[in-house]
C-alpha cells in the first residue's frame, strides 16, 4: 500500500505539470477563480483556454485518435484533472460537450457530420449542451413528452426541456424527444442532435433559491416552438432514443459527482477559530462530536475514491464503491453550511455586505440542489440497492401500457 | 496510488474466507453461545496450525514473519464468521505489546509458545464502568508484584499469560503475569455476547515481569489500542458485511403483499444506507491499514478514523438485519442477535465510541492542514 504515482504515471503528470506550468498560473489560493468576471468575459477565457489546450493535445485527452485525442487511460485523465485543478484556469464549460455529446457524435453521426462538428467542439469554438429533463420527467425521464413530428424530410419538435446547463451560452445540443406515444415509454423516444440558434428555440434562464439566474454554467428552460431539425440530424434509429440516451450517461460513469463546496476543513478552521461564548467553538462538545462525524464522512469518500483510482491504476474496472459519493458529499455539505451559518448565532442570517454570501452560507443555498441534481438521493438509493445489491426493481405502474395511457394524475 | 492489498494478501483472505466456512461458518459462535464455553478451543488450535497466531512473529522466534497488512485481511474475515477465539486479545494486543515492548529475554520465551499455541496471552485495562485514564488506575505494582482488580478481561478463561496495565513509582507501567499463578483468582462475569468470554481478574501479590520501561505503560497502551482499533475495524467491517447480506438475502426470499420485501424502497433505501455505512468504514480501514503497516505518524488519527466509522457501520448494519427480519429476526433461531450482541461488545471493548471520536478531535486539532482527496 502506497500513495505513489508508478513510474509511467509519475512521468505522466511531469508532462502535463511542465505544460501547466509554462501555460498557466497556480492558483494562489485555494477557490480563486475567475469568478468575479462577467458570462462574457467568462466565455471568452474560457474559450481561448480550450484553444491552448488543444493546440498541444490536451483538450480531449480521452478521445480517439483519430477524432485527435490520444487515448488516454481512465488514470491519466485523473491525473491530467488533479493538475489541472492546481492552476487558475477555467473550467466547467465544455465538458457535457466533451464527456457526452462527442462520444455520442462518434458513434452515431455520419462521416461528414463528425468532420464539421468534433474539432470546433474540442477545440472550444462551440459548446454543447445536454436536453434531456422536462418540467413532467425529472427521476423518470424516459417519461419525457416533447414532441417530434415527421414533415417530410425535417422533424417539428414541441415541447420544453429543463435544468440545461449552459444552454444560454450553448451553439448545439443533444436532444431526446417522443415520436409516438401509442406505444411503450421506452420504445417511442427518438435522438436528434440540434442548433441551439435554430428558429423556434427560445432559452429562459431558471431563477434558483439561491437567487443565481444565468450565471456562469447555470441552469435553463429550453422551450422549442415549431422547430424544424433535418433527418439528418438524427442520431440512431427512430425509436432508439432510450438505448443512445443510456449509451451517453455510460460516457459520464467516471464522473463521481463529488459536491464541491466547503468541507470538514473550513469547518475545523472554522471551529478553531471562532470565538462561542469565550471559547473556541471547538471546546464546544456537540461540535466536537460533528466534526467526528463530518471526519469520518470525509476521509472516508477520500480513501474511496483512492480505492477506485488505484484499481483504475492498475487498469482494474473500479468496484462499486464510487457509488455512494453524491449523496455523501452533498448531505454534509448541507449539514457544513448550516453549521457555519449556526456559528453566527443571532446574526447567523446577515449576508456581509461587501463580501456577499459566506462559504458556509453558500454551501447551505446550493446542496439542496444538488442533492437532486444527476439522480436524487432516493433514486441514487435505489441505483445502489437494485444494481449495486441486486435488489429486486420496483413494480412499475406504466409497465406495459403504451404511453399516451399512463397516469399523470390522480 | 495503491490503496489495496497485494495479491497475497487478497489470496490469504481468500483462505481465511474458505476456512472460516469449512469450519462452520456461525455455528461455532452459536455453538460457544449455547453451551456458556470460554471460546471454541478446536477452532482455535486449527488456527494456531496455520501459523496466524505468528504472522507478526519473526522468523527467529519461529513466526511467519509477515507485517500487519496480512492480519488486517484475517481480521476481516474473522469478524465476518464471528470466531469465538482469543484472536484480537492474543495476537491484537498481547503478542503485539512482546513484539514492540518486550525485552530478549521474553520475547524469546514467548514468541516461539504463541506460535505454537502453547502460550495464549490476553491484556487487562478495564477496572470499573468508567472510561480508564492515567489518573484512575488502582490496581498496582510494587516490588514487582501486583495487587488490585481488573474486570471485563477477555479470553482469559483460554489465555495463559495477561498483559496488565497497572500503577507504579514512576507512573504507569505494562506488565506481564502468569494467568496459572495461585496468588490470582479468574472468574467468568456475565455478559451480553456470550460468544465471547470476560473475566474478574483479583491480582494478590501477584508476581510479574516488567515491559518495556517503567513509567511508560500509558504510552505504550495508547499504541496499542490505536493499532487494535484499525484490526479490530477490520473485524467490525467484515461483520457489517456479512449482516447486510443476510439481510439482502432474507429481503430477496421473504414476500408481503405478493411481492419481494426487497422490491419495497423501505427496504432498499435501508440496505442503501448499509451499505454506504460499510463503504466508508472499508475505505476508512484502508486508510489505517496503511498507517498501521507503514508505521505512519498518522496512525492515532487513521486508528480512530477506522475504529468510529466501523463501530458506527456494524452497529447499524446489525440492528437493521433483525428489523429486516421482522418478527424472525428477534428469535434465538436466526442468526441476527449474533451480529447485534458482537457489534455491541466490538464497539465497547477497546472503548465507547464517543471516547473514540473524543481522540479523533483531539488529533484533529493537532492538525493544522487537511489534504484535500
Amino acid at each position: 500500500m502506497d500513495f505513489n504515482d508508478t513510474p509511467e504515471q509519475a512521468k505522466f503528470r511531469a508532462k502535463c505539470r511542465e505544460w501547466l506550468e509554462a501555460n498557466a498560473e497556480l492558483k494562489e489560493s485555494k477557490g480563486s477563480g475567475h469568478s468575479d468576471s462577467s458570462l462574457e468575459d467568462h466565455l471568452k477565457i474560457a474559450k481561448t483556454w480550450q484553444q491552448k489546450k488543444y493546440e498541444a493535445g490536451w483538450a480531449m485527452l480521452h478521445w480517439p485518435k483519430e477524432y485527435g485525442g490520444i487515448e488516454a487511460s481512465p488514470i491519466e485523465r485523473i491525473i491530467w484533472g488533479q493538475e489541472e485543478a492546481k492552476f487558475n484556469v477555467p473550467g466547467g464549460i465544455f465538458e457535457i460537450g466533451l464527456g457526452m455529446c462527442g462520444p455520442v457524435m462518434m458513434q452515431y453521426a455520419t462521416n461528414e457530420q463528425k468532420d464539421r462538428y468534433l474539432a470546433p467542439m474540442a477545440e472550444g469554438k462551440e459548446i454543447w449542451c445536454q436536453l434531456f429533463s422536462e418540467p413532467a420527467a425529472g427521476s423518470d425521464v424516459a417519461g419525457l413528452r416533447s414532441k417530434a413530428e415527421k414533415d417530410g424530410d425535417d422533424w417539428i419538435i414541441n415541447g420544453q426541456k429543463v435544468w440545461t446547463s449552459g444552454a444560454h451560452y450553448s451553439d448545439f445540443g443533444i436532444l431526446v424527444v417522443r415520436h409516438d406515444p401509442d406505444v411503450a415509454k421506452h420504445k417511442g423516444l427518438t435522438f436528434f442532435f440540434v442548433d441551439m440558434k435554430s428558429p423556434g428555440i427560445t432559452v429562459k434562464p431558471i431563477k434558483q433559491i439561491t437567487g443565481q439566474a444565468g450565471t456562469g454554467a447555470g441552469f435553463n428552460e429550453v422551450y422549442f416552438d415549431d422547430v424544424r431539425i433535418p433527418d439528418s440530424q438524427r442520431l440512431g434509429e427512430i425509436g432508439d432514443g432510450w438505448k443512445v440516451a443510456i449509451t451517453t450517461l455510460m460516457n459520464e460513469r467516471l464522473a463521481v459527482g463529488d459536491a464541491r463546496g466547503c468541507d470538514i476543513e473550513e469547518a475545523l478552521i472554522l471551529s478553531k477559530t471562532k470565538d462561542d461564548a469565550g471559547e473556541a467553538l471547538i471546546k464546544n462538545n456537540s461540535v466536537r462530536e460533528r466534526l467526528a462525524d463530518w471526519f469520518c464522512e470525509a476521509n472516508g469518500l477520500k480513501y474511496t475514491k483512492f480505492r477506485t483510482i488505484s484499481a483504475l491504476s492498475k487498469g482494474e474496472a473500479p468496484g462499486p464503491e464510487a457509488s455512494i459519493t453524491k449523496i455523501v458529499s452533498a448531505n454534509k455539505l448541507q449539514a457544513i453550511g448550516n453549521f457555519g451559518i449556526d456559528a453566527g448565532d443571532m446574526a447567523g442570517m446577515l449576508i456581509d455586505e461587501n463580501d456577499g454570501v459566506s462559504s458556509f452560507q453558500g454551501a447551505w443555498l446550493g446542496a439542496p440542489g444538488l442533492r437532486i441534481a444527476g439522480g436524487t438521493d432516493e433514486i441514487l438509493r435505489n441505483v445502489i440497492a437494485e444494481r449495486v445489491l441486486g435488489l429486486p426493481q420496483d413494480p412499475r405502474a406504466d409497465k406495459g401500457l403504451a404511453f399516451k395511457d399512463i397516469p399523470t394524475k390522480a | 496510488m495503491n490503496l489495496d492489498f497485494s495479491d497475497d494478501q487478497k489470496f490469504l483472505q481468500d483462505e481465511a474466507k474458505k476456512f472460516f466456512d469449512k469450519e462452520g461458518g456461525l455455528t461455532n459462535a452459536r455453538a460457544v453461545m449455547d453451551n456458556a464455553l470460554d471460546g471454541d478451543n478446536e477452532l482455535w488450535q486449527k488456527i494456531v496450525e496455520l501459523g496466524w497466531t505468528g504472522i507478526r512473529i519473526p522468523e527467529a522466534y519461529e513466526g511467519l514473519g509477515l507485517g500487519h497488512l496480512e492480519l488486517c485481511v484475517i481480521a476481516e474475515e474473522l469478524g465476518r464468521s464471528l470466531a469465538p477465539v482469543p484472536f484480537s486479545s492474543s495476537v491484537y494486543f498481547f503478542t503485539e505489546a512482546l513484539i514492540k515492548f518486550g525485552n530478549e529475554e521474553i520475547k524469546s520465551d514467548l514468541l516461539p509458545k504463541l506460535v505454537s499455541g502453547e502460550v495464549v496471552g490476553t491484556y487487562g485495562i478495564a477496572e470499573d464502568m468508567h472510561q480508564a485514564t492515567e489518573s484512575n488506575l488502582t490496581v498496582s505494582v510494587t516490588s514487582e508484584k501486583i495487587n488490585g482488580v481488573k474486570i471485563a478481561v477477555p479470553d482469559a478463561g483460554m489465555a495463559t499469560q495477561m498483559i496488565v496495565v497497572v500503577k507504579s513509582n514512576a507512573g504507569t507501567d505494562l506488565r506481564l503475569v502468569d494467568l496459572n499463578d495461585a496468588s490470582l483468582t479468574v472468574t467468568p462475569q456475565k455478559n451480553l455476547d456470550t460468544s465471547r468470554a470476560f473475566f474478574k481478574v483479583e491480582f494478590e501479590n501477584t508476581p510479574s515481569k516488567l515491559i518495556g520501561e517503567s513509567g511508560e505503560g500509558w504510552t505504550y497502551i495508547q499504541h496499542l489500542l490505536d493499532q487494535a482499533a484499525v484490526l479490530f475495524a477490520f473485524e467490525q467491517v467484515g461483520g457489517s458485511q456479512a449482516a447486510l447480506e443476510m439481510a439482502k438475502a432474507y429481503s430477496m426470499e421473504r414476500f408481503a403483499f405478493g411481492r419481494q420485501i426487497g422490491s419495497y424502497q423501505a427496504i432498499k433505501h435501508k440496505l442503501a444506507d448499509m451499505y454506504i455505512a460499510v463503504t466508508l468504514a472499508k475505505s476508512n480501514c484502508y486508510y489505517g491499514a496503511w498507517a498501521l503497516s507503514s508505521e505512519s505518524a498518522e496512525l492515532p488519527l487513521a486508528a480512530a478514523t477506522a475504529r468510529v466509522s466501523a463501530t458506527k457501520a456494524f452497529q447499524l448494519c446489525s440492528k437493521e438485519n433483525i428489523q429486516t427480519h421482522g418478527g424472525n429476526g428477534f428469535t434465538w433461531e436466526y442468526d441476527c442477535h449474533l451480529f447485534y450482541k458482537r457489534s455491541k461488545v466490538l464497539s465497547v471493548l477497546l472503548g465507547s465510541e464517543a471516547a473514540w471520536k473524543e481522540k479523533l478531535v483531539t488529533n484533529l486539532e493537532k492538525t493544522n492542514t487537511l489534504a484535500k482527496g
